[in-house]
């Protein structure tokens, strides 16, 4: 009997808190290899703590993180070495060239100069930065830096890709190149990626989503799904029918907290 | 779209040259950073030779050196200071590779490094091991320069000082990085560059015979005799002599020792400061 291929990504009860704030509570969701994953969430909504856990820039507090069954607590090395990341924030070095970051990279992963250099340069053929190779990353536009940073976590060949926010601040034409970029690694390559954003429009039919807001899980599944589920006539309207509910939802909780915290009050004032 | 591309075989363990490689890669980072900003290499020449052009040919006049180990004649002010200088130097070289570590983290490209599936206490000690190279650049340019004014020590000095160097550049980059983990901001370091730089400088041998401190004052005797700024001075004075002094060199590899284990528990993901902080390396 064969054994079931594990998840690329696993993320069971996991909760993280800075301080007495509370960043995630209770996060689970499971990627196939192969899938294209909306995490959608509006800002603020715990994507990029998500993201530092599963990169395990620093540990979840609860819950269990795996990448194709490596626990990332327990084996980060195994786990790191399966996925690509695009943060949020531009991480290439501005004073280097495209091809020094890459090559750098690869260090990083183990590569000797020689062998990064000739897979970045592959890399850089493949997001058509080629001729761009020896400028410094200073000189880019904000697509192309996008498009080095993809090549970049491509580099040690992930089966993994993370990107967080990865549009942000470009223009429309920019952003829509980048999409279907990605798009394109897991329909010929098989990537599975988690794609983050606040922009519903990046959303297609064929994709699964995970609705995060507020550090919690509010959905996961296909688009269809996530219509029927709220009788929404678009992912536009049914995401915000998901907020709302959980904001109303939290905000009456709350109530009921602070009437009983005022019962108890004015019991205790009762009897002494 | 050729799938090589995207897909390789990861082999189950590294073997010595990948570890090699991610070091190399790392120390040449750091050194190419260093080239490109001109600006910090002339910033780092220019403070210490100022202090030996201008501040230490006033002070000839009026402190005299006596004949005190490891040095066998009386000698200049000038000679006297020269280890100091090198320590500032090492002390600048640190705090300012905390500084840009500190910006990284802001930036997000901290991240980069953090995110290796190498063991972060490797990514760390070889990050340190690359500013260490840094300042040995910028040591060597300030002990030539000294040469032309006469600041002669023996030939095998130049040899010797090396693992002197290396021990006290690791010490001042550890504590470094042990601060650049507990900053906030980058705004936040201007007062640790006071806080830190210049009563470690100030409060050691750097400048003064330590016998002529205690004479002035046995308090702040005291302070310079706690502050591992001193060992790493006079290690580095005996070593440009050829010699050892095995108090410095104790003192140091301890100093070194607490400092690298506490910038390797404040950034150790499980246990360290970053993640209650909510400061991921990058914002989160």
């Amino acid at each position: 009997m064969s054994v079931p291929a594990p998840p690329a990504l696993s993320i069971a009860g996991v909760g993280h808190a800075f301080g007495d704030r509370p960043a995630l509570v209770d996060v689970s969701l499971e990627l196939a290899a192969g899938s294209f994953t909306a995490l959608l969430g509006q800002n603020g909504a715990g994507k990029s703590t998500l993201f530092a856990l599963i990169t395990r820039l620093y540990d979840n507090v609860s819950g269990e993180i795996r990448v194709f069954g490596h626990d990332v607590r327990r084996a980060p090395s195994a786990a790191l070495r399966q996925m690509g990341v695009v943060f949020q924030s531009r991480t290439l070095d501005a004073d280097l060239s495209a091809l020094q970051n890459l090559t750098y990279h690869g260090a990083l992963h183990g590569y000797r100069s020689g062998a990064a250099k000739a897979r970045a340069m592959d890399l850089l053929r493949m997001v058509g930065l080629a001729h761009k190779a020896h400028d410094k990353v200073r000189a880019l536009s904000g697509g192309q830096a996008r498009r080095v940073e993809i090549a970049r976590a491509l580099l040690h060949g992930p089966r993994l890709l993370l990107l967080d926010e990865a549009t942000v601040g470009l223009d429309m034409e920019a952003r829509e190149s980048i999409i279907a970029l990605v798009r394109d690694l897991v329909a010929r390559e098989g990537l599975c990626i988690l794609w983050a954003t606040h922009l519903i429009d990046e959303i297609a039919p064929t994709d699964r989503i995970v609705v995060l807001h507020r550090g919690r899980v509010l959905f996961g599944g296909g688009h269809n799904d996530l219509l029927a589920r709220t009788g929404a006539a678009t992912i536009r309207d049914a995401f915000t029918a998901l907020i709302r509910a959980a904001d109303a939802a939290s905000a009456g909780g709350k109530r009921q907290q602070e009437g009983r915290q005022e019962e108890t009050r004015q019991e205790e004032e009762r009897h002494g | 779209m050729d799938s090589a591309l995207t897909r390789q075989a990861l082999p189950a363990r590294w073997g010595f040259s990948a570890w090699l490689a991610c070091f190399n890669g790392i120390v040449w980072r750091e050194i190419l950073r260093f080239v490109h900003q001109k600006e910090r290499f002339l910033s780092a020449l220019v403070r210490p030779l100022v202090w030996l052009f201008i501040f230490a040919a006033g002070f000839r006049q009026v402190l005299g050196v006596s004949i005190i180990p490891p040095y066998e004649t009386y000698v200049l002010y000038e000679v006297f200071v020269t280890p100091g200088l090198i320590g500032m130097i090492l002390l600048f070289n640190a705090m300012q590779s905390s500084l840009s570590m500190v910006y990284d983290r802001e930036t997000g490209a901290m991240r980069t490094l953090l995110i290796s599936p190498f063991p972060r206490w490797f990514l760390l000690v070889s990050k340190l091991v690359g500013g260490v190279f840094v300042a040995f650049l910028q040591v060597y340019v300030f002990l030539l320069i000294a040469y032309a004014w006469e600041i002669e020590p023996p030939p095998i000095g130049y040899l010797t000082v090396l693992p002197a160097l290396f021990l006290s550049g690791l010490m001042l980059g550890a504590l470094a990085l042990f601060i650049s983990s507990v900053i906030r901001q980058l705004e936040n370091f201007a007062g640790v560059m006071n806080f830190v730089i210049f009563p470690m400088f100030f409060a050691s041998s750097a400048l003064y015979p330590l016998w002529r401190i205690r004479e002035a004052s046995p308090l702040l005797y005291e302070i310079c005799r706690f502050n591992p700024f001193t060992y790493a001075v006079e290690l580095i004075r005996f070593a440009l002599y050829g010699q050892l002094d095995p108090v410095s060199l104790a003192a140091v590899l301890g100093f070194l020792t607490i400092f690298l284990a506490g910038a390797l528990y404040a950034y150790d993901p499980s246990k360290g400061l970053l993640g209650r902080r909510g400061a991921p390396g990058g914002a989160a």
